[in-house]
C-alpha cells in the first residue's frame, strides 16, 4: 500500500508526464501484472483515471491563476493535441475550459491560508465512471 | 497554569521506524517512552514547542482488534490520515538538510502565495507540508 501511494505521488508530482502501468511499477516496486488492479482497490479508480483527474485539476488552477492561453496549458498539464484537451475536458468537468476561467476568476484572498494541495483537490474531477462511460450516458440523454 | 492542546497523535507502522525519522532525520526529541506490557506510549517535540507533543502511536492491542489495526495501517500507508503542516524559518534550506537526510519529498519547494512551501510523507504515509514563515518570506 505505501508503494502504491509512492507511485501516486509520483503521478501527483509529475501529472503532465507520461505514466504507464510500466514506469508506476518501476518507481513503486510493485509488480507490473498487479499494479492497476491493486491500485484501483486502494484508491477507488485505475491509475490512468486518477492521472485523468490530476491533469483536470491542475488544468482547472492554471485556468484560474494565470493568463496562458488554453493552448499553452494543455500542453503544459500533458495533453498533445488542443482538441483532445477541450473535449476530454469538457466530458468530465460538463464545463468548456474557457467557461471554467470566465467563471472562476477572482479567488477569495483568505484561501490563502488553506494548504495549495488541498485547495486544488477541492477543484479535482469526482471520476468514478469512464470518460467513455460519460460519453455514452450523455449521449443517450442520461 | 496552561491549558490547551498537549499532545495530538500519528498513527505510524513501526515506532522504532518513526523515531528514527522524526527523531533522527527531523530533529525532534523523544518527549515520553513508557512501555505498558506491549503498549509503547511515544511521544516526541519539536525543539522549539517544549509545550505540545506529538504522539507517535501503532494500531494494535489493546485499542485496537487485529481487523481494525490492519485497516488503520492501510489507511496511514495509502495517504488518507489528515495532513500536518510544519512552519519553518527557511523552507528551502530545512528541505535541502531533509533530504540529505533522505527524506521522501512529495513535492520540491516552490515560491507562491507570498512564501515557500514543500511536501515530504514519513515511512508510514503521513504527509507533511513545510511551510516558511511568512514574515520571513525571502525575496526571490
Amino acid at each position: 500500500m505505501r508503494r502504491l501511494l509512492r507511485a501516486k505521488d509520483r503521478m501527483d508530482a509529475a501529472s503532465q508526464e507520461d505514466w504507464p502501468v510500466r514506469r508506476l511499477a518501476r518507481v513503486s516496486g510493485v509488480s507490473e501484472a498487479h499494479f492497476a488492479r491493486s491500485f484501483k482497490q486502494a484508491f477507488g479508480l485505475p491509475p490512468h483515471r486518477y492521472l485523468l483527474t490530476r491533469r483536470i485539476e491542475r488544468a482547472k488552477a492554471l485556468l484560474r491563476d494565470t493568463d496562458l492561453s488554453i493552448t499553452e496549458i494543455a500542453f503544459q498539464t500533458g495533453w498533445e493535441s488542443l482538441g483532445t484537451f477541450g473535449r476530454t475536458f469538457r466530458d468530465i468537468t460538463g464545463e468548456s475550459p474557457s467557461a471554467i476561467r470566465a467563471r472562476e476568476r477572482g479567488t477569495a484572498p483568505e484561501l490563502g491560508r488553506v494548504p495549495a494541495c488541498i485547495l486544488s483537490a477541492a477543484h479535482r474531477p469526482d471520476m468514478t465512471i469512464a470518460v467513455s462511460e460519460k460519453r455514452r450516458r450523455s449521449a443517450d440523454g442520461i | 497554569m496552561s491549558q490547551g492542546v498537549e499532545v495530538v497523535g500519528l498513527y505510524v507502522q513501526d515506532q522504532e521506524e518513526a523515531l528514527e525519522f522524526y527523531v533522527g532525520k527531523l530533529g525532534f526529541q523523544v518527549h515520553t517512552d513508557v512501555a505498558n506490557g506491549d503498549y509503547r506510549w511515544l511521544t516526541v517535540q519539536h525543539p522549539d514547542q517544549p509545550s505540545f507533543q506529538l504522539g507517535l502511536f501503532a494500531p494494535g492491542p489493546p485499542v485496537h482488534d487485529a481487523a481494525t489495526a490492519q485497516m488503520l495501517r492501510a489507511m496511514v500507508a495509502k495517504g488518507a490520515m489528515p495532513p500536518l503542516v510544519l512552519v519553518v524559518d527557511d523552507c528551502r534550506a530545512a528541505c535541502e538538510r531533509m533530504r540529505a537526510q533522505g527524506v521522501e519529498f512529495t513535492q520540491e519547494p516552490v515560491d507562491r502565495y507570498g512564501t515557500v512551501d514543500a511536501g515530504f510523507r514519513d515511512p508510514s504515509g503521513n504527509g507533511w507540508k513545510v511551510i516558511q514563515m511568512r514574515s520571513r518570506a525571502k525575496a526571490t
